[in-house]
């Protein structure tokens, strides 16, 4: 185990919020057709109370802390934010579509000792990437703006989410990403607007193409173990959980909303009405997510992939419960290993539903309603 | 010939933060990741610039751990050469201003 897996496992252990995901708002220059935020100002956090948010994350032990929106740098204060964070030693990471850093941006962020800036670039065709991102020339201002990280010595992360209309892309991505000198990661995950608006699923790759994803040792590593069929639930396997959400990891929306996860909708709390370590000590709603162990999932618990699969209590939250299982998540299972999972076997399938036919009632992303 | 003071300050290119009473250090020039234990914690702590290292070692080191104040000395100044080789701490015989971002 890695140093910095024992720290993470220690942290988890010890129910200390590691990491810490803070959307500072959800404006945005892009209008990306899978994007599942809305793009309007509900009453932003101040520069003041972020601040006073990031004393109180800093006090309950975060270390890690991401930026993103919504695009961070539409915050006239971003820089000021970020500032103050590194003042109080958090390790800083930002996610961006890059299109307002130029020189001088780039060199602040270098000064300001940023980890790492994580951009999205959707294909390595312009006419692709800006018909995604409905921004004219976003391509080339993105790719222009890598270039002024890079040269600032900065670590660079490409996101490329994969979607129908740009799935055959990826390996060009991979190659402009190798010719930039920055790491490359895929995600082939469209997670469900906040309005309730199931439509972008649509945009989800097809079944048959996310098994040639999961087969491509370009992008998954080492092909043979990353498909290898799951290996029996071990009685450790069933006492774990999930995922980091609400154990050592939660999200804080641009309104002061805490969540377990940014994928993870739950309410749990509001920065603006309790204190931080409040909501993550004793709200119920945390206290539940971080209560459930692999063997209390209803159908989870008696599939063959319980202990290797990705599933995502914030999808199966989604979907209807967070005990449940998240379809998504099935479907990569399958197309990975091609074993059908416990939960089409129950639903008669041998093969995953097409997008389209999942339509599970949806719990949707609000900001709660704060007294005047 | 005089004893040489040593200052130490907390480079401003460091995250770090307590988790149990340990240190977890991070570089953000390439992303180096430490822990330090209880002592190096209490050094680490300690290094505003302003104080020297034997008296870091005198006034915190020594006060709270039990250890001999001569290899407790040593093995700081051994701790304080290895993180400055990984930029975590600055190290001078003059006082350092503390780096801020």
């Amino acid at each position: 185990m890695s140093l910095m897996s024992e720290v993470g496992q220690k942290a988890f252990n010890l129910g200390v919020p590691l990491a810490v995901h803070m959307d500072v708002t959800y404006r945005c220059n892009e209008r990306c057709v899978h994007c599942y935020l809305d793009h309007d100002d509900h009453g932003e956090m101040t520069t003041a109370e972020i601040k006073d948010v990031l004393d109180q994350l800093a006090e309950a032990g975060v270390f890690f802390i991401t930026f993103s929106g919504g695009e961070v740098l539409l915050r006239r204060d971003f820089f000021e934010i970020v500032e103050y964070a590194r003042r109080l030693m958090f390790n800083v990471k930002i996610k961006t579509n890059a299109v307002m850093i130029h020189e001088e941006e780039a060199r602040r962020i270098r000064e300001l000792g940023v980890d790492t800036i994580q951009i999205s670039v959707y294909s390595h065709r312009p006419e692709v990437h800006d018909a995604i991102t409905k921004l004219p020339h976003s391509f080339e201002r993105t790719i222009k703006a890598i270039r002024f990280l890079r040269e600032q010595g900065l670590r660079v992360t490409i996101a490329n989410v994969l979607m129908t209309v740009n799935s055959s892309d990826h390996s060009g991505v991979q190659e402009l990403a190798a010719e930039l000198g920055v790491q490359y990661t895929l995600d082939p995950t469209i997670t469900p607007m906040m309005d309730g608006d199931m439509s972008v699923l649509s945009l989800r790759i097809p079944g048959e193409e996310l098994k040639e994803v999961f087969h491509n040792p370009a992008l998954v590593g080492n092909q043979e173990e990353f498909c290898a069929p799951p290996k029996p639930p071990s009685e450790e396997d069933l006492e774990g959980y999930s995922c980091s959400a609400g154990h050592s990891f939660c999200y804080i929306s641009p309104y002061g909303d805490v969540f377990p996860c940014v994928q993870f909708p739950l309410p749990t709390g509001n920065i603006r009405q309790q204190k931080f370590l409040d909501i993550w000590n004793f709200s119920p709603q945390m206290n539940e997510v971080r209560s459930i162990k692999a063997k209390d999932l209803t159908v989870c618990s008696s599939c063959s992939h319980v202990s290797s699969c990705s599933r995502c209590p914030g999808l199966a939250y989604m979907e209807g419960s967070m005990r449940g299982p998240s379809t998504a998540d099935c479907e990569k299972s399958f197309y990975r290993t091609g074993i059908p999972t416990a939960n089409m076997l129950r639903q008669g399938l041998s093969k995953p539903r097409t997008m389209a036919a999942n339509t599970a009632p949806l719990i949707q992303i609000r900001p709660i309603a704060v007294p005047a | 010939m005089p004893e040489t003071c040593i200052y130490i300050a907390r480079s401003s290119a460091i995250a770090a933060r307590a988790l149990a009473g340990e240190m977890m250090v991070m570089n953000s020039v390439d992303s180096t990741f430490f822990t330090l234990n209880e002592v190096a914690t209490t050094i680490f702590q300690a290094a505003d610039g302003h104080t020297p290292l034997r008296d870091i070692v005198r006034d915190h080191v020594c006060e709270r751990f039990d250890v001999d104040p001569e290899q407790a000395q040593a093995d700081a100044e051994q701790f304080v050469a290895e993180l400055s080789g990984h930029g975590i701490l600055l190290v001078s015989n003059q006082p350092l201003a503390s780096e801020t971002p």
